[in-house]
């Protein structure tokens, strides 16, 4: 139920930003469009703890700020080497154990890897990740284990504290 | 006030341009289309990111700029699944990376 | 300064599209196609600032829904030859 409420409150945020409207008449029918669609996703069964990782959030705030400077360092990395007229590239595949216990866990690191450029995760089984590196600096920043450690930490509990 | 405003503006907007030139010419260069999807990380990444922030320097505090920073956020939690699905299409598909040395433990082929 | 981030773009697309026409393999033109559609959306962006019309925004959130949508369903038929549900003895139906 908190979860639908939470919903509710963030398609109604959604559709103002995007609308801008504050007649009542297109307000009402914006009200009545969000029950539609809250009443139709708890249908279908999607309103649980993995489509709102709710219990990321207040770890979230720290990551996201270092995700992004990790992605500004290794984009500036990346433009070197393929400016350079030799272009010094080793591209090499490694094998990674994810140390993550739910599924949002995992998703958010093998979304952080693709998202660095450098790395791509090109294949995920349970928690072993297959990922394409195209120099040795981005496979040794990620074999250090240091995002792992931090997207563990942002995990925090495990998949088991998820309400209805 | 303004004047600075411009200034990293125009900063913003040429390194957003620069990185998606550079980009772009990776996917020229890079040998095979697993490297490629680097160069298209940067696009998707830096390119995108700081041309909006060029951007969102010109707006003011309103409805246009929590567009922007919708869009911004759009873009990044959609393109690394879009580049993971095309990478386990291509293995899929039986394209083998391109390596410079073998993989440390070879795992299965068979399709995760 | 937004004719500038255009032409950059533009230039960018430009690349883009050799890409994806020379190949050599299918994936390597969706990349490019996927590519494509990312800076079609700064493009449209920048564009709503150039004409002095910001609702162009709303046009750029609505192609980077598409851009994705269509990026996942051309992998799904290029691997599959079907956009289809997952079966049992089908491997990638999961994609």
């Amino acid at each position: 139920m908190l979860h639908a409420t939470l919903l509710g409150f963030a398609l109604s945020a959604l559709w103002w930003l995007l609308s801008g409207f504050t007649t009542p008449l297109i307000l009402s029918l914006g009200a009545g469009s969000i029950v539609a669609v809250v009443w139709i996703a708890w249908r279908m069964d999607v309103i649980d703890h993995e489509s709102h990782p709710l219990h990321m959030a207040p770890k979230g705030v720290l990551y996201f700020p270092w995700l992004l400077w990790e992605i500004v360092k290794a984009n500036i990395d990346i433009a070197k080497v393929i400016v350079q007229a030799k272009m010094p590239i080793h591209p090499q595949v490694m094998d990674l154990t994810a140390g993550q216990k739910s599924d949002a866990g995992l998703v958010t690191y093998a979304n952080s890897i693709t998202l660095t450029p450098g790395t791509v995760t090109i294949g995920v089984e349970a928690n072993a990740f297959l990922v394409h590196a195209l120099t040795d600096d981005a496979a040794a920043g990620l074999a250090s284990g240091d995002m792992d450690r931090r997207v563990s930490a942002m995990e925090g509990m495990s998949s088991r504290d998820g309400d209805g | 006030m303004a004047l600075a405003l411009d200034i990293l503006s125009w900063a913003a907007i040429i390194t957003g341009g620069a990185f998606c030139i550079i980009g772009a010419v990776g996917m020229i260069r890079l040998p095979d289309v697993f490297c490629r999807m680097h160069g298209v990380g940067i696009i998707d990444t830096m390119g995108i990111g700081m041309i909006i922030l060029g951007l969102a320097l010109q707006t003011g505090f309103n409805l246009t700029l929590a567009k922007l920073a919708m869009i911004l956020i759009f873009v990044l939690f959609t393109s690394p699944t879009a580049t993971h699905a095309l990478a386990r299409a291509a293995r899929y598909g039986g394209v083998e990376p391109q390596l410079d040395k073998p993989a440390k433990k070879e795992t299965d082929q068979s399709n995760t | 300064m937004f004719a500038t981030a255009a032409a950059a773009v533009l230039i960018s697309m430009l690349l883009a599209l050799i890409r994806a026409v020379r190949g050599p393999t299918v994936y390597d033109r969706i990349l490019a196609v996927n590519a494509f559609g990312t800076l079609t959306v700064i493009l449209i962006a920048v564009h709503g600032y150039l004409d002095g019309r910001p609702e162009f925004l709303d046009l750029a959130l609505v192609y980077a829904l598409i851009n994705f949508i269509g990026t996942i369903a051309v992998t799904k038929y290029v691997s599959l030859s079907h956009l289809g549900l997952p079966t049992k003895d089908d491997d990638g139906g999961d994609i």
